[in-house]
């Protein structure tokens, strides 16, 4: 709009112009300074040598993966992984079961709405401080269960040394490969169900450069680390998933209900008349409609847990592996053992982590917006 | 909300008397669930609740779930005395960084939503994608920049990193909120001679107030309850906001969970009662961040 109003568009850029110069410097300036120094050999020592740090190329990243003496950044990796997995599962899970359980016309719903949202207002802080308490392994959660004549829980929560599914590191590729393998085998086989068969042959094609890629590139050699080194599944993430489900579960919640509100009452009442039960309604109806708002949800939460820290902090991260993450490892490398270079590295791999969840996200939504 | 209730009185009147049995036991079971699932989200409450009411002799782990035998507000006050300062501290933090945060982003929302200019559709997510990098990626660069300009270890140099991450949440709250404005509405504006600034002067900020109400709350919310900032550029304790003072309460090696419960709830305590009193544009702000504008 405004077309003629020239002097008052210039106006408009130049009050635009500070955020857009801040946003520059804060954000990209700043990425482009840490991913400069990661790239080095830079520490305390170095830098009260007054010495200018030295080129190291990509080593602080390839200690990272396949440094011997360290394997800290795997742990976190491994502990990412899992937490990610499990923390959506019960966010989703749980946000669409009380959304739909709401979306009963019950009532006092604002009442539970408020109960099951209120945890989204707290401090990650104040969670940590709370659940801790609540986690000690000879008191807490564990003893509840004998209120009700039950043996007392035996679960160390986020202190427990148990660890399951175990691995070699050495396979992580030959994993990674096989888990990319199978997305695309579903990815193929479900455009296939839809009858996009050229998108199917697309994702085909893929599934078999990856299955090539396993059978003679031995993605194994990708870890290049000289010896076996067991990982695994740790217990005590269940604990942080717990908390951290506790505390964003209500926020799923608030978008799948945000999303059922939007389902019209004539829609599922046509779906009664086709002779749908109330069950029937939701998987036919409803659910499929809110397929977005799932992805939507998982980009979200996905992109937090990638990112947690402090929670983990007050839990204990820092001083316990079992629950460590790459956002703890990186505040504790930088600030406490002041190894700037391999603290900036691990950041770049936390944002490459994000960015390969965000941008396709921020496209899309953009993009849509653009459309329509 | 009036939505549900017109469909609520429209399915009641098409409800067929035989399926209203089998109806009623879903009802038992869908309350059921609800109250199960809301005293399950309660236990963190209650159990702040009866810890901080407890003196420290009454805090041990076989009567832990116990309610207090005699009530005492002794953990508040120790708290409050542990607390007070760095909980002012957040309130020095949070106002200006949400005021100013606030006001840059209504400006930078109307220039995009009404001055759309060639380059905006680059710009405008290049600057949402700094709302979900992960601090760790600018720390670094940020702590020697803030050393450099004399700002670090103060809550000046918090506050303008708080106004400065806030821009793309406050921008794109903003520039959904005025791109529901008419442009006639604007464009009436124009055409009684008003320029840029007295559109927004006359036209846009006498209807702002829901979307100020939103960004502040959010602002207010995410500022009071950050922590990773504030651990890092912020080294003394005097100085510290509440969320890494509590961490220090709860790290510390003599462990009063009584005083730390306490600490939590007061720390808990100014979202909570914002979230309570103005929940709506509390949500509002929650999906505001997630489902697109």
């Amino acid at each position: 709009m405004f077309d003629r109003l020239n002097r008052d568009r210039i106006t408009a850029i130049l009050m635009l112009l500070p955020s857009i110069v801040l946003v520059a410097v804060f954000v990209y300036g700043f990425i482009i300074q840490t991913g400069a120094t990661s790239l080095t050999d830079s520490n305390a020592v170095q830098q009260l040598s007054r010495m200018p740090a030295n080129n190291v190329g990509m080593r602080n990243y390839e200690e990272l993966f396949s440094g011997v003496l360290n394997n800290r950044f795997r742990i976190d990796v491994v502990n990412t992984v899992f937490f990610t997995i499990l923390f959506i599962a019960v966010c989703l899970g749980l946000g669409i079961g009380l959304a739909i359980l709401l979306d009963q016309k019950v009532k006092g719903e604002s009442l539970f709405r408020t109960i099951f949202l209120f945890p989204m207002a707290l401090s990650f802080v104040v969670t940590g401080v709370v659940w801790k308490w609540l986690f000690n392994p000879t008191s807490g959660l564990n003893v509840l269960p004998t209120y009700i004549g039950l043996p007392p829980g035996t679960s160390n929560w986020f202190v427990d040394e148990g660890r399951v599914l175990e691995f070699n590191w050495q396979d992580f590729g030959l994993i990674i490969a096989f888990v990319i393998l199978g997305v695309v085998i579903a990815l193929a086989l479900w455009q296939w169900s839809k009858k996009q068969s050229q998108a199917a042959a697309f994702f085909a094609a893929i599934a078999l450069l990856v299955l090539a890629w396993i059978t003679f590139g031995d993605p194994r050699q990708m870890t290049a680390l000289p010896r076996a080194e067991t990982h695994g599944f740790n217990v005590a993430l269940i604990a942080v998933v717990i908390a951290a489900g506790w505390q964003m579960s209500g926020y799923t919640m608030a978008m799948y209900l945000a999303g059922l509100r939007g389902v019209s009452e004539e829609l599922r009442e046509a779906g009664r008349v086709d002779g749908c039960n109330e069950i029937g309604v939701y998987r036919h109806i409803v659910l499929p409609l809110l397929a977005p708002i799932t992805l939507s949800a998982i980009i979200i939460l996905g992109h937090i847990s990638l990112k947690i820290f402090d929670l983990v902090y007050t839990l204990g991260g820092g001083d316990n592996l079992y629950i460590d993450m790459p956002g703890i490892n990186m505040w504790y490398t930088t600030f406490r053992a002041q190894e700037f270079a391999r603290g900036a590295a691990i950041a770049m791999i936390m944002l490459l982590m994000v960015a390969v969840v965000i941008v396709p996200y921020l496209w899309s939504s953009l993009r849509g917006e653009n459309k329509s | 909300m009036s939505a549900a209730a017109q469909s609520l009185s429209r399915q009641g009147a098409t409800e067929q008397p035989v399926k209203s049995s089998r109806r009623s036991i879903g009802r038992y079971v869908v309350y059921g669930l609800l109250i199960l699932f809301a005293v399950m989200f309660l236990i963190p409450v209650y159990m702040v609740l009866v810890t901080s009411f407890k003196s420290i002799d009454q805090v041990n782990l076989t009567t832990m779930w116990n309610f207090p035998t005699n009530f005492t507000l002794d953990s508040f006050t120790r708290a409050f005395e542990r607390l007070a300062p760095n909980f002012f501290n957040s309130v020095l933090l949070v106002v200006p960084a949400t005021v100013i945060s606030a006001a840059l982003g209504s400006m930078n929302g109307y220039v995009l939503s009404k001055w759309k200019f060639p380059g905006a559709n680059v710009i405008f997510p290049l600057m949402l994608f700094g709302m979900f990098i992960p601090y760790q990626a600018i720390l670094i660069p940020l702590v020697q920049f803030l050393r450099g300009i004399g700002m670090y270890g103060n809550l000046y140099g918090l506050i303008m990193v708080h106004v400065v991450y806030g821009i793309p949440i406050t921008t794109l709250i903003f520039r959904n909120y005025y791109a529901e404005v008419p442009n006639e509405l604007l464009e009436a504006g124009a055409i009684d001679g008003a320029g840029f600034f007295g559109i927004y002067w006359n036209v846009l900020l006498p209807i702002s107030l829901p979307g100020f109400v939103v960004v502040i709350i959010w602002q207010f919310t995410q500022i009071w309850n950050e922590f990773l900032f504030g651990v890092t550029i912020i080294t003394q304790s005097t100085s510290q906001p509440i969320t890494v003072a509590l961490q220090n309460l709860s790290g510390s090696q003599i462990v009063e969970w009584n005083v730390q419960m306490a600490g939590a709830f007061l720390a808990a305590l100014p979202t909570l009662l914002v979230y309570i009193l103005l929940g709506r544009y509390f949500i509002r702000g929650l999906l505001a961040g997630s489902i697109k504008g």
